[in-house]
């Protein structure tokens, strides 16, 4: 099924009496979500990527622009009519039915032509737990379960409805770090076997990078960038994008173009040729420094983490807001670290620069 | 050497304190416990002793050595006490049943429901709490009175039925079950309707429960509404029962049979609380009142 | 949540109903009749409107009496109920075995009939031909003389309308403590104890200020409940209270309504009126000296 969002707007009105005027939370977001992809909305927290999901579910009202699946304009259908699957962060699984109730309870509710037989019922429960791998755990109560395993009761109650599209709102969050990794992967193979339009709200880069076919950046209720995970982490649009994705984080400097040059501090790091003087941001990859003696870039080193496969060189320069600059290099260098300063050259694709005032990239 | 024999001398004595402080604790207690269950154990004693037996007890006997059930037997047959029975349960099974369906649907609206005015409706209702029932139970009398349900199981029973308390004790669970199970049931195609009968309600099943067995304590007790509004014989609860019995039952001295009456209409109430024990306690705690 | 009013007030609408009709429209309406003069339940007319009413009952020696009884009552009953509860509640919360026991039977008279009850100890205190009654019986014990408590003399009735309110109240008081003393958090105790704090220290400076939230809302509501006493005093001496001398102030109003002196709403309502202007009044002066002596957590 493709979604369609289009100019979608949703306001609040302020609390409190001294503040006048709406809180925005998604703000004039137009979005073509294709058949049978999954697509990770990405942001910090406030951001407007849950209100999003709550538009797509029908549980708020738009004040603004309208949303399609496929040719249909639901823009107006209420949660109960719009046949959508939504698991939420807390799993909302209902504490008094033991699992079987919890995943049959959304077929209980279908009605007149989709009304289905006992039997049909209990056997397409018995299809979403095996879809989910949960076929012994049907008679147990939600609060005999683990984390994981409410998570997944949650994704098959979602999905045994054979929904239009499937809602998961910080599907991962409340699982520790082992379980969060195969739980990603489990959602990444259950939307690819079920082929359902999947949305999934996380404020966790790195889940959404990777099993999104499609990443949506938003904050304060706009959209940053949309592409594909590799595509956005690579060509970021602008110093928001770039330093939100990415662990470690980008490393972000004062920096200056000048006769093609670019100048951090009083270093000219890089050639860029085209680029016109101006003062700008310039933001490198962990992963885009390589050590050189002669390197062009100096910076005051602080220590070295071994990582096994990597090092991590941890260093300062005056020119930097980061606390610290990381740059990850191969274990095979090896980093006099007596010397008090460390010499880089730089990746060209690794570094990006932006407007100082906008924040826009400025293209190389 | 000294040291040690003084810190023996001090735990001794502390020791010493303590059973003493123990047995004062145990003496007290048991003393009220008897003073609470005397009367239960006088009035069991006295319904099973004869009446010949009993009037001729000048120093009334601790206990008795032939007990006997004609004393029930005459309750049930020399006064209408199977009709305060049957009355009273009728009376506390409609009321109750009646409080449920209207708390329940109430506070669903104050704690689920979002609608204009709801804010100020709640303050009200909570207002309501403070108003004690005999401000109200004149016009109630006349109102009742007009409209020609005295003597009536509607004139008894429709000025009972609502207890703001009640329903601000259930809105108040209510509004503890997460709003997303609510929004996962509106997203499974749920009406309100039945998100409320088939999660809210078993969810909080144990207020519920609670304020069934409260409501059911509070019309099996109930005097004075009934007093005001029943002359008839025939629609007398347990109370009014008990009252008239005392006054002109049994030939008024007849005390072991009055006794007797007495001990049947207190067995449902304690069965209740014996089986519930922990549910009621929890109940009253949370801000029950008598009456 | 998207609104929905007519949905929110159709489930409403019972509880309006229900509360319209028998708790707000009669509030308004027992001020009305409270100033109504020469009221006629019959014909439902009146004379005039004005302060006569009031005026008759605060002159009625019934009403002066019930007056008097009922102060009486509650002076002696919430300080002697809170102050056993009290000490009950603490040695409860001292002791590990039978604690579940003690507390089951403590709460028994909460579920029992008040006028059942009450005949029971009718008969304990009363005096007959045939005998002078359990009471009597252990006074005499103690070289006393007898007593009839429901047919003699004032003190004795009372005594015993005390006792058998005192007894009928404990239950809910006891069990309202316990849990408060329960939700004590121990470490306030163990660092009590640890730095050497005696026993009647910790129970003034710790347990005191930290139930005396509940405390004082067993005291409002004592007097309020005491205030309102009735069932207990008709279970003791009859539903003629006033020949007994013991009515009280509910008693005169049900009395008024209906009874043997038979119909008067606009008497009963004044009184009623009297009675909340009272409750009210003593629950104010209980909140502003509340305001000194209770802590909250």
């Amino acid at each position: 099924m493709k979604v369609v969002l289009q100019n979608l707007t949703k306001k609040f009105p302020a609390r409190g009496k001294g503040n006048k005027g709406d809180v925005i939370a998604v703000n004039d977001f137009s979005f073509e979500i294709p058949d049978g992809k999954l697509i990770g909305l990405l942001g910090p927290s406030g951001c407007g990527k849950s209100t999003t999901l709550h538009l797509l579910s029908g549980l708020q009202k738009p004040t603004a622009g309208k949303i399609f699946f496929g040719e249909d304009d639901v823009t107006d259908l209420p949660a109960e009519h719009r046949g959508v699957g939504l698991v939420f962060q807390s799993y909302a699984l209902y504490p008094h039915l033991n699992v079987r109730q919890n995943i049959m309870f959304p077929l209980e509710n279908l009605k007149g032509k989709q009304k289905l037989t006992k039997e049909q019922m209990l056997q397409k429960t018995e299809e979403a737990a095996a879809l989910v791998q949960l076929e012994g755990l049907l008679d147990r109560k939600p609060s005999e379960l683990s984390g994981g395993q409410q998570q997944r009761v949650a994704i098959a109650r979602a999905l045994v409805k054979m929904p239009r599209i499937l809602l998961l709102d910080e599907p991962l969050s409340n699982l520790d770090a082992r379980l969060r990794l195969q739980t990603r992967e489990e959602i990444r193979r259950i939307q690819k076997t079920t082929g359902i339009t999947t949305v999934f709200v996380t404020h966790d880069q790195e889940e959404a990078m990777s099993i999104s076919d499609l990443i949506v950046v938003m904050k304060d209720g706009v959209v940053q960038q949309i592409g594909a995970p590799q595509q956005v982490y690579d060509e970021p649009a602008n110093l928001f994008v770039a330093k939100f994705l990415g662990t470690p984080p980008i490393n972000v400097f004062e920096a200056a173009v000048k006769n093609g040059w670019l100048y951090i501090g009083d270093e000219a790091v890089l050639e860029v040729p085209g680029v016109s003087d101006r003062e700008a941001t310039a933001a490198i990859r962990p992963e885009g420094f390589v050590l050189n003696e002669n390197g062009k870039f100096t910076c005051q080193l602080h220590r070295v983490e071994v990582m096994g496969r990597d090092i991590t060189v941890v260093c300062g320069h005056k020119c930097t807001e980061n606390p610290a600059i990381r740059a990850i290099i191969r274990a095979e260098n090896k980093v006099d670290t007596a010397c008090p300063t460390v010499r880089f050259d730089l990746i060209r694709q690794k570094v990006f620069l932006f407007d100082k005032q906008t924040g826009e990239r400025i293209g190389l | 050497m000294e040291k040690r024999k003084d810190y023996l001398r001090l735990e001794r004595s502390a020791e010493r304190r303590k059973a003493a402080v123990k047995t004062v604790t145990y003496v007290f207690l048991t003393i009220w416990a008897i003073l609470v269950l005397f009367p239960f154990y006088w009035m069991l004693l006295t319904s099973v002793k004869s009446y010949s037996a009993y009037s001729s007890e000048y120093i009334p006997a601790f206990f008795t050595l032939n007990p006997t059930i004609e004393n029930y037997i005459h309750a049930f047959t020399a006064v209408p006490l199977g009709g305060y029975f049957i009355n009273t349960m009728i009376f506390t099974l409609v009321t109750t049943a009646l409080m449920l369906v209207v708390t329940v649907l109430a506070a669903f609206a104050f704690s689920r429901l979002n609608f204009k005015g709801k804010d100020l409706a709640f303050t009200a209702f909570l207002a309501l709490m403070m108003i004690p029932s005999e401000l109200v139970v004149i016009t109630n009398f006349v109102t009742i009175t007009n409209w020609d349900l005295r003597n009536t199981f509607a004139g008894l029973i429709l000025p009972s039925v609502t207890s703001v308390f009640y329903i601000y004790l259930l809105k108040e669970n209510f509004a503890q079950i997460p709003d997303e199970l609510y929004y996962a049931a509106k997203v499974d195609g749920t009406s309100d309707l039945k998100y409320l009968l088939k999660v809210m309600v078993p969810i909080c099943r144990p207020t519920i429960v609670t304020i069934t067995i409260l409501k059911v304590i509070e019309c099996w007790n109930s005097y004075v509404w009934p007093r005001l509004i029943t002359d008839d014989e025939a629609y007398f609860l347990v109370s009014n029962g008990i009252q008239s019995i005392r006054e002109n039952g049994f030939g008024r001295e007849n005390i072991p049979a009055m006794m007797a009456a007495v001990v049947v209409i207190s067995i449902p109430l304690i069965l209740l609380f014996l089986i519930f024990r922990n549910k009621i306690m929890a109940g009253v705690a949370r801000g029950g009142t008598k009456g | 949540m998207e609104q929905n009013n007519r949905k929110g007030w159709l489930y409403l609408l019972p509880a309006m109903l229900f509360l319209g009709f028998f708790l707000v429209y009669p509030l308004v309406d027992v001020f009305i009749y409270s100033f109504e003069e020469g009221y006629n339940s019959a014909s439902q007319t009146y004379f005039g409107i004005g302060l006569y009413n009031y005026n008759y009952v605060l002159h009625d020696p019934y009403f002066l009496q019930a007056l008097k009884n009922t102060f009486i009552l509650v002076a002696i009953t919430v300080p002697v109920s809170t102050g056993i509860a009290l000490l009950i509640s603490v040695g409860l919360a001292s002791i590990k075995p039978l604690r579940n026991l003690y507390q089951t039977v403590y709460f028994l008279p909460y579920v029992t009939n008040t006028l059942a009850v009450g005949l029971v100890f009718m008969i304990l205190f009363k005096k007959t031909a045939y005998t002078d009654g359990l009471a009597n019986l252990i006074i005499n014990w103690f070289g006393g003389e007898s007593v009839d408590f429901i047919d003699g003399p004032y003190w004795a009735k009372m005594f015993v309308l005390c006792f058998y309110t005192v007894w009928a109240v404990m239950p809910f008081k006891i069990l309202v403590l316990t849990s408060a003393l329960a939700s004590v958090k121990q470490d306030y105790y163990n660092a009590a104890k640890v730095d050497g704090t005696s026993k009647l220290r910790i129970f003034t400076k710790i347990t005191l200020p930290m139930i005396s939230p509940t405390l004082f809302y067993l005291i409002i509501t004592g007097f309020i409940g005491a205030f309102k006493a009735y069932s207990d005093a008709v279970a003791l001496f009859g539903t003629n209270l006033n020949a007994a001398q013991m009515n009280t102030i509910v008693g005169y109003v049900y009395d008024m309504l209906y009874g043997n002196s038979g119909g008067y709403p606009s008497y009963a309502s004044a009184a009623a009126i009297i009675l909340f202007a009272i409750v009210l009044t003593i629950t104010c002066i209980n909140l502003l000296v509340s305001r000194k002596h209770v802590h909250y957590a």
